[in-house]
């Protein structure tokens, strides 16, 4: 449990400034806002959506990162997303993916559902829980200067790395991404394995 | 009925995994799988991923096949209850799946807790999408998962093949 400090970045912003100079990043989102965050600075063949498969963003960008591990991947997804699929923290600090980051978007809440309060609302602390898991890259985001500390960490340093970025609870505006499971499926892998 | 053990088996299933080019095998263990999990740890060419519970696995072999990697999931019939939601990605998306599932709750079974998901196993499968493919010849076992990787990787679909008790053995609770 950690100590409450006030929050005011704003989602859609702090994706933005993630995403702003991403390279050659591959990107796996998880379902709901993080989705749409990533699809509103742009719709990128380099990102794979999730729309659904609540609790498998971090695992998916595990099962990528293994496959290629010459290039950098970072998952975005939702505290209440995490939550779900908390286990897989500790699946990934045993596989200790190099060149895999992971950062959520922590608004404390069940976004797409009525903005219920997730565990995190409460207390809980998943920055702290990476780290139990054996994360040796951890960190909890409440400023703008904080979030540009950690930009770096998200792309540079050895993974596995995860930050939770605290964000305001405010609803976006949705901005959707292509829906066809195999037609973003197949993009990706055209994209980066130059054949399907 | 000669019957191979359990050893000759597993050998012949990784050869067939191998041969499938199956580069992550992610599996929560079973006793049944004793011999295939070593077998892929002790490979340099495997990635062996240890889950907390079997609905990672298939979110880690979709990341796999976009990363360009096929995968096996190996796991208990009990597992399959926990992979059930999660099937509904690897269903839309068409991403190849192979699960390798040991059948508990059956053939000889003593535990009465592994009988309800045992006995649920293959109609819970196929009602989420599932192409089933039940095995309970051990003669029959590696030539059924390599019919199974083919329809997985080449037809695109998740497709379980389900190892019998009777084949898997049941446990001396006696020892």
């Amino acid at each position: 449990m950690t100590a409450r400090r006030k929050i005011t970045l704003d989602r859609r912003k702090v994706v933005s400034r993630i995403l702003k100079d991403r390279g050659e990043l591959l990107l796996v989102t998880g379902l709901g806002a993080p989705t749409w965050d990533a699809a509103s600075v742009e719709d990128n063949p380099n990102n794979f959506y999730l729309w659904g498969g609540m609790g498998g963003a971090v695992l998916t960008g595990l099962g990528l990162a293994l496959a290629q591990p010459k290039r950098r991947v970072l998952v975005i997804t939702g505290d209440g997303e995490m939550l779900m699929g908390v286990g897989g923290l500790a699946t990934v600090a045993v596989q200790k993916p190099s060149n895999l980051a992971i950062c959520i978007v922590d608004n404390q809440r069940y976004g797409e559902t009525g903005m219920q309060e997730t565990h995190t609302a409460h207390g809980v602390d998943l920055a702290a829980m990476a780290a139990g898991a054996g994360f040796q890259t951890t960190s909890t985001v409440y400023t703008s200067a904080e979030l540009n500390t950690a930009i770096p960490v998200l792309y540079n340093e050895p993974g596995p790395v995860f930050v939770d970025v605290k964000i305001t609870a405010v609803d976006q505006p949705m901005s959707l991404p292509p829906r066809d499971g195999p037609t973003l499926k197949h993009r990706f892998r055209e994209n980066l394995l130059g054949s399907i | 009925m000669a019957t191979k053990k359990k050893t000759d088996w597993s050998k012949d299933v990784f050869k067939v995994l191998k041969n499938a080019d199956v580069k992550q095998v992610a599996y929560v263990p079973d006793a049944g799988h004793t011999s295939l999990i070593k077998m892929a740890i002790a490979d340099n060419a495997i990635k062996p991923v240890s889950l907390t519970s079997e609905q990672e696995g298939v979110a880690v072999l979709s990341g796999a096949w976009l990363g360009g990697e096929a995968g096996a999931l190996l796991m208990q019939s009990s597992g399959v209850g926990n992979v059930i939601n999660m099937l509904g990605m690897a269903n839309e998306c068409r991403f190849p799946l192979l699960m390798l599932v040991t059948m508990r709750g059956e053939w000889g079974e003593f535990n009465p807790w592994q009988v309800p998901m045992g006995q649920a196993t293959e109609a819970v499968l196929e009602a989420a999408g599932v192409i089933v493919h039940r095995v309970d010849e051990p003669s029959e076992i590696a030539e059924t998962v390599e019919a199974a990787a083919r329809l997985a990787f080449e037809g695109g679909r998740m497709v379980a093949v389900l190892i019998g008790q009777r084949v898997v053995g049941f446990k001396d609770w006696t020892k």
